[in-house]
């Protein structure tokens, strides 16, 4: 995972569901993430997908992302090119989904008050930090497991290493 | 220091000491996937394991697109009755068994003092057979198909107490949706709710259902109802294995505790476009709607159809009337006892056990500025496949009451 992430801020609202982010009619749809890119939020603001760029970024108010369990509603708005996403608050599964997709959920309240639609800013993982134009702002490091998630780029290539870990320590005892 | 149910289920797991807030990596009991376990199947197999560590741990009940409304859809059943055999999944449960949450209760999996995890948000419904469960994403079930175990942030929990006294049209739903109402829908983000008082404890399995299923709109990891003699009864021939009831301790530390005096309330809507937008009947009354939905994990159980069969007994439908039973054990009760005769002759449509027009995958579809008045638990705009359609939730009585007049109507004008 990257360590500084720059860009352009997508403001939106409190209680964005997965609904609105990735609607039910694709969810058994067999899509590739590109795929599912191009319905990411589209039933919030239908001109998001064609206009977002690799490195923008989401704001957005308390709740993000409630509602259903779709993880294609982390994965749509990942591959849409969309790297991190910043809220007062995030719904539980959604957190899960957005660490365990390798993007990192940041909650942070003073800072989504003070970003605006359009604002270009900074997240440093490393330190903490937001920096926006006139402020900075901390917020606390993740707990290690789901640092480690974040730095495998995602739940499934973490089991992947750990599995590999374990098997190569088994050949060397053998 | 005493703990809560949660913090005992996490502690039993991890064999030592655990309290809210911790996180730890445990082996769930039971895990559940309905129609998404094709798309599962296919990250199980980027993870390179070869064979699921637990299959016997594993259910599988197809209940989404139920039967295959497109040959996509009939793509990922295959794929799914392909992969349960390769493997020897023997927990799986085609298209003729009904909705997840209602099967897997019925089949004796959701057992007191069990850890379930499930790729679909409902899953906390287990709660009301004083199971902790919690939905999970697809990448996580496949994880724990491969290694057996998940990491968990143990939640601190809430205490939700329901007093008074239940007036006969006052339904579970009506609570639930009342409650979320005044909670909102980050009412209890993170946080396990566990729902206790008099109300509670007379509270049918069913109803009990209602709430935990209705705990994830409230933003709950999981919602729990201390096991009593309902509970036994109910799992004495179903339960599939053994199992050790918890509860939580008098002196466990709750994160608050709300009451509710429900003796009150009127019967309750949720208006379009989230379940926290909370309405009485009475301000609701009067407004005109397109379609009709009674069922879904919320509200399809067999006293959900006894109800609306109350009310359309004798009537016809105005509007175009959808009746789901929540699995076909139910459709079968529900026949038994005449209710299908009472829908069919009402002019209603019943449809085969399945989550049908709930998630907008199929079926009952509206279209742009059509109204659905719905049993089920999420009105989010496109839910049911349309944007520009509005989705009122309420209980089985309330729908009922507007299938005959075409409005929305207080239920207890027909009872």
């Amino acid at each position: 995972m990257k360590k500084i992430f720059s860009g352009r801020v997508w403001k939106y609202g409190d209680n964005v569901n997965t609904d609105v982010i990735f609607p039910g009619k694709y969810t058994y749809q067999k899509m590739e993430p590109e795929e599912m890119a191009k319905h990411a939020l589209e039933d919030l603001d239908p001109g998001f997908a064609s206009n977002v760029k690799e490195g923008d970024i989401i704001v957005a108010g308390k709740n993000f992302g409630m509602g259903s369990s779709r993880e294609q509603a982390a994965i749509a708005i990942k591959y849409s090119g969309i790297k991190v996403i910043i809220a007062k608050s995030f719904a539980r599964i959604y957190f899960r989904n957005a660490i365990n997709a390798g993007m990192p959920a940041i909650k942070s309240p003073e800072a989504v008050d003070a970003i605006e639609n359009g604002d270009e800013i900074t997240i440093d993982m490393k330190n903490g930090k937001i920096i926006t134009k006139n402020n900075e702002f901390t917020f606390p490091a993740y707990p290690k497991t789901v640092m480690e998630i974040l730095e495998s780029n995602g739940l499934i290539n973490f089991i992947k290493n750990k599995i590999k870990k374990q098997e190569d320590l088994c050949q060397k005892e053998q | 220091m005493g703990k809560t149910f949660v913090e005992k289920i996490f502690t039993k797991k991890a064999k030592k000491d655990i309290y809210a807030g911790e996180i730890v990596s445990v082996e769930p009991d039971f895990i559940m996937s309905h129609d998404n376990a094709a798309a599962i199947s296919r990250t199980f197999k980027k993870i390179g394991v070869k064979n699921v560590k637990y299959p016997e741990k594993v259910v599988i009940i197809l209940d989404h697109e139920i039967p295959a409304p497109k040959e996509s859809s009939a793509i990922n059943h295959k794929e799914i009755r392909e992969f349960v055999k390769e493997q020897g999944i023997s927990n799986f449960f085609d298209i003729n068994n009904g909705i997840c949450h209602q099967v897997f209760t019925e089949q004796g999996f959701a057992l007191p003092g069990k850890l379930i995890v499930g790729s679909d948000s409902h899953t906390t419904t287990y709660g009301a057979l004083g199971a902790m469960s919690a939905g999970i994403g697809r990448s996580e079930v496949a994880s724990i198909w491969a290694t057996g175990e998940l990491w968990f942030q143990v939640p601190e929990t809430i205490k939700i107490i329901l007093n008074g006294k239940m007036s006969e049209y006052i339904t579970a739903k009506d609570i639930a949706l009342y409650i979320i109402g005044q909670i909102r829908s980050d009412g209890a983000d993170y946080k396990a709710v566990e729902f206790v008082g008099d109300i509670v404890s007379h509270m049918s399995i069913a109803e009990r259902m209602v709430l935990c299923n209705m705990a994830a709109e409230m933003g709950a990891k999981n919602g729990y109802v201390q096991p009593d003699h309902t509970t036994f009864d109910y799992i004495k021939k179903r339960a599939r294995t053994e199992y050790e009831t918890l509860y939580s301790d008098k002196d466990a530390k709750y994160y608050k505790t709300i009451e509710f005096d429900i003796s009150k309330i009127s019967p309750s809507i949720a208006k379009p476009h989230t379940v926290d937008n909370y309405a009485p009947i009475e301000e609701l009354e009067g407004k005109t709607i397109d379609q009709a939905l009674i069922g879904t994990c919320t509200n399809g159980r067999l006293i959900d159809l006894e109800m609306a069969a109350k009310i359309l007994k004798g009537r016809k439908v105005k509007i175009r009337t959808l009746i789901i039973p929540a699995s076909w054990n139910i459709y079968r009760e529900a026949i038994k006892k005449g209710f299908i005769e009472i829908f069919i002759d009402a002019g209603a449509l019943v449809l085969n056990p399945g989550c049908g027009p709930c998630l907008g995958a199929h079926m009952g579809v509206m279209a742009p500025g059509e109204k659905t008045f719905s049993t089920a638990n999420r009105n989010f705009k496109g839910r049911m496949g349309c944007r520009e359609a509005e989705i009122y939730l309420g209980s089985p009585l309330s729908v009922a009451a507007c299938a005959i007049t075409g409005e929305i109507t207080d239920p207890r004008r027909f009872l």
